[in-house]
């Protein structure tokens, strides 16, 4: 995963609730391979029946509505806005799993309240590092989980990560199937 | 004296391999199941050249492309199957592949084989994984960068969720069920009302239900906002793992851990709510998000707005009761369990359906045991198609569709527009209530049809 950009732009708005992952992406589209490309099928449904789902082409900001990404795991959700060239997500909440999953692909979710998000005109730009927008109005801060933001910020990997503990796994595992034999499937004997 | 602790705490404490200072875990995974849809995380350790860490812990599971009729619908969905089948060889994992008695759809059979226990860590790339914290696990959902994490750890970065408690006391009313319970609480909190936390189920009327019902509850919780819910371990869990396929072999000492699973009396959550049983009404959704819910005697509220109610071709102050709807759902991992299809049949025995209708059991097992019952011909004779197990016409993957402007009364867990299909329109409630539904093709409360009868 590459570090996270300083990005500016005029924002593509997605003013709905509830947008969940079944919008973002219908359930059919998701045997593809990442390699085919998933930007195409971007809220597929939705956007033929509410002209306010039909993102303008180039947008890499969105600032979407409450619990933004809420429902399925399905990481394609995430694909498809990375893939259509989203960025990053504004919204004053996210469905828990989406946000995380967002983070792991190199996408941006952004916690800002609505009244705030309201007031955003414009060409803005977002700024991972001092944890700002710059905007025509001026300044404003919003809310990143600082564990993400490190994530993004150093485009790390968590395999990469994980591997440093690796001893530290294999000691725990043996401890914790000596504490919990019944932790492991009785097939393992 | 140490802390007084959650249930939660208590499950995710013992799992701990790192602590960061920034907060983050690094937790050890217990179980771990992968279906279809985890062809994306497959990939992403082939492209790294990494093997699995942990085959003997990590389970597949063909369900969300399992045809219910036959073939598989479309090359597509066969080549979705076969991928999985040929990860599974590849790595040496256990498969509980199409044709296999054990198959069914993953909520339901970690459960069926003892997999699933109380007091272990485990995920899945779907975010209903919060069915198995009925047992008093910590259950949850992945995306697929986690899924390859753990197929290549073992383990998974989380920050540990805020905790939360919906206490229900007092007992259910004939007609009343898990999914009502639910139904009401997401209502009253919202689809996002459990954001940022991991619920425990607790009171009076949650020890009461049986562990089918407890399963379905927190299969809800995602609906709800929370990634996981949870229910203490007590003699109804340990009686429904006693027996199974993968149950410990040492009986005794894991009982034992298993029931100091519980809060502490003094336990701090950060949220507690409280519902009252007796409020609770058979309760079903109205629109195209899970809050979407009101009573059976209710009307579709004021504050509906345009959209939805154009979706769902209701007007607002329409009662509920009497909209006619053009099929029926029976199936999915929230209401598809042996005891959920009782309930339908029960509504059902010796009346006709109205209007169509599919009942696809949670597992094979499940399939085999109610046919055992005489259940698929009480279905069969009210007119209802009895179909193999899958997740089905829960998300229409594998073909199993309601057509474009079609109302259906379903058993499943999302209302989202074009979940069961592009345009369908789906109204969530219990399996009663479903069958109620066939009954009278329309919307309709089940209880005047339970009068008299067993359940
Ligand atoms: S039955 Fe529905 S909710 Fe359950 S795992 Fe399958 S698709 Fe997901």
């Amino acid at each position: 995963m590459s570090a996270f950009p300083r990005l500016t732009a005029s924002p593509a708005r997605l003013p709905l609730d509830n947008v969940d992952t079944d919008q973002l992406i219908p359930a059919r589209f998701m045997s593809r391979a990442r390699s085919e490309g998933y930007g195409a099928v971007l809220l597929h449904d939705l956007r033929k029946k509410d002209p306010a789902a039909r993102l303008p082409d180039g947008a890499s900001i969105l600032i979407a509505g409450r619990n933004f990404g809420c429902g399925s795991s399905r990481e394609a959700a995430v694909y498809a806005l990375f893939d259509f060239g989203i960025r990053v997500v504004l919204a004053p909440s996210f469905g828990d799993i989406f946000a995380s999953n967002a983070v792991n692909n190199g996408v941006l979710p952004a916690v800002i309240p609505a009244d705030r998000l309201a007031r955003l005109e414009g060409e803005i730009t977002v700024d991972l590092e001092r944890v700002e927008i710059t905007h025509s109005g001026g300044k404003i801060g919003f809310e990143i989980d600082p564990v993400w933001r490190t994530k993004l910020l150093n485009g790390w990997d968590d395999i990469d990560l994980t591997a440093q503990h690796a001893q530290a796994i294999a000691s725990f595992k043996a401890a914790h199937h000596a504490r919990a034999p019944w932790t492991r499937p009785m097939i393992l004997g | 004296m140490s802390n007084p602790q959650t249930l939660f705490d208590k499950v995710w404490g013992a799992h701990v391999i790192h602590a960061r200072p920034d907060g983050t875990d690094l937790l050890w995974v217990d179980r771990h199941f992968v279906h279809e849809g985890s062809h994306h995380a497959f990939r992403k350790l082939a492209a790294r050249n990494m093997v699995l860490a942990e085959p003997g812990l990590t389970f597949g599971v063909t369900d969300h492309y399992a045809p219910t009729r036959g073939a598989p619908a479309s090359d597509d969905i066969a080549g979705m199957i076969q991928t999985l089948k040929a990860n599974a060889q590849t790595h040496g994992l256990e498969h509980f592949a199409l044709g296999d008695p054990r198959q069914g759809i993953v909520h339901v059979i970690g459960p069926e084989q003892g997999l699933t226990l109380p007091g272990l860590v485990i995920v899945c790339g779907d975010s209903h994984t919060s069915t198995h914290g009925a047992f008093g696990s910590v259950a949850f959902g992945i995306g697929a960068t986690d899924v390859a994490h753990v197929l290549a750890t073992q383990t998974i970065w989380q920050r540990r969720p805020r905790a939360m408690r919906i206490t229900v006391e007092g007992t259910l009313s004939p007609g009343v069920t898990a999914k009502d319970i639910a139904l009401a609480w997401i209502a009253e909190l919202g689809a996002d009302g459990a954001r940022g936390h991991a619920i425990e189920y607790a009171g009076s009327a949650i020890r009461a239900l049986s562990m089918e019902g407890r399963l379905t509850l927190c299969n809800m919780s995602i609906e709800g906002g929370g990634r996981f819910g949870m229910i203490a371990p007590d003699e109804v869990t340990l009686d429904y793992v006693k027996g199974r396929p993968y149950a410990p072999g040492d009986w005794d000492r894991a009982t034992a851990a298993w029931l100091a699973l519980q809060s502490d009396a003094d336990a701090a959550f950060a949220r507690e709510v409280t519902l009252t049983a007796t409020d609770i009404a058979p309760t079903l959704t109205w629109g195209t998000s899970p809050d979407q819910a009101v009573p059976i005697t209710g009307h579709v509220p004021q504050d509906a707005t345009r959209d939805v109610l154009d979706y769902m071709g209701l007007r607002i102050g329409d009662p509920l009761n009497g909209t006619p709807v053009d099929q029926v759902f029976i199936g999915s991992c929230t209401n598809a369990r042996i005891e959920d299809l009782r309930a339908a049949a029960a509504v059902l025995r010796g009346r006709k359906a109205r209007v169509p209708g599919l009942v696809s059991p949670g597992s094979s097992a499940i399939k085999r045991q109610a046919e055992e019952e005489g259940l698929d011909a009480v279905f069969v004779q009210a007119g209802l198609d009895w179909v193999a197990s899958g997740c089905s016409m829960c998300v229409g993957m594998n073909g199993d569709l309601v057509a474009p402007g079609k109302r259906c009364a379903s058993t499943t867990n999302r209302n989202f527009k074009g979940r069961q299909g592009p345009g369908a329109r789906t109204h969530l409630m219990s399996p009663a209530m479903v069958a109620a539904a066939a009954v009278t093709g329309t919307l309709t409360d089940v209880r005047p049809l339970l009068e008299g009868r067993e359940r």
